[in-house]
């Protein structure tokens, strides 16, 4: 499987689930793709759930900059939730990890973006 | 780690076309040395990713998706090191041009972690021009008998 994207909306806050591999070729512009669509309908608050994700390589991780940079420039906020030991294990050793804001639960990571 | 328990060696040499579907076969299938070998979950995962980064590396940076051109893998393993060899048939880039990806003013670059990853999982990474034209990694992961 590649991945699979599902949005939900939760109060203001669009939550993507984001389930299978973020990897280069259909996974990675598939998010890429989203993600441009949601900033181009004016969603400013965007929160990925991670917490299906399998695998995720290079290019998924610079597709998660990416998404961030393009949130942020549009003056939204784009967070994540659910990370699993390998997603977090790459943006630690990468050092993203404190560059995103992490959430382990979803009510929590909802309330951050008020 | 790899448990030492009498796996018998093996090789397998594929050559695979220019294609993404190549990295996804190349991943699988040594993989599945790795693990025929005795390596645990983590060493893997970290097996795969190297072999997956190095992969993308030949089939876009070096053969450009060209039809015409080859990615040669070979896995070996002794019972001290396990090594993966890619070639590409590329033109071939300098390493050394790659900007340090944990570089503050590179954490937010969207590429240029792949090398960096492959060093992280594996023991030892090598990069090499080919004759007449290519670039050959070899990575190697080390046997540690529990």
């Amino acid at each position: 499987m590649s991945v699979k994207l599902n949005t939900r909306q939760v109060g203001d806050v669009s939550v993507v689930d984001v389930a299978g591999r973020i990897t280069l070729g259909e996974g990675s512009s598939a998010l890429r793709d989203l993600l441009r669509e949601m900033v181009g309908k004016g969603e400013k608050k965007i929160l990925l759930n991670l917490g299906d994700v399998s695998y995720i390589d290079s290019s998924g991780i610079g597709e998660l900059v990416s998404g961030f940079t393009t949130v942020t420039n549009s003056g939204g906020q784009l967070k994540l939730l659910n990370l699993n030991k390998r997603v977090k294990d790459l943006l630690q050793i990468t050092k993203l990890y404190t560059v995103f804001d992490v959430h382990e639960d979803e009510a929590g990571a909802v309330r951050s973006f008020a | 780690m790899r448990e030492n328990k009498n796996h018998a060696p093996e090789t397998l040499e594929k050559s695979l076309d220019s294609t993404l579907e190549s990295v996804d076969s190349a991943e699988e299938l040594a993989v599945g040395v790795a693990q025929r070998a005795g390596f645990d979950e983590d060493d893997l995962m970290k097996i795969g990713m190297a072999v997956r980064e190095s992969m993308v590396n030949a089939v876009v940076h070096g053969n450009r998706y060209n039809a015409h051109k080859k990615v040669r893998l070979l896995v070996t393993h002794s019972p001290e090191r396990f090594t993966i060899r890619i070639a590409d048939e590329g033109e071939g880039f300098d390493a050394a041009s790659i900007p340090d990806p944990l570089a503050p003013e590179n954490l937010m670059r969207t590429s240029g972690r792949g090398i960096f990853l492959i060093r992280s999982f594996m023991d030892e990474f090598e990069m090499r021009h080919r004759e007449p034209q290519g670039t050959e990694v070899t990575l190697v992961k080390y046997v540690v008998s529990k």
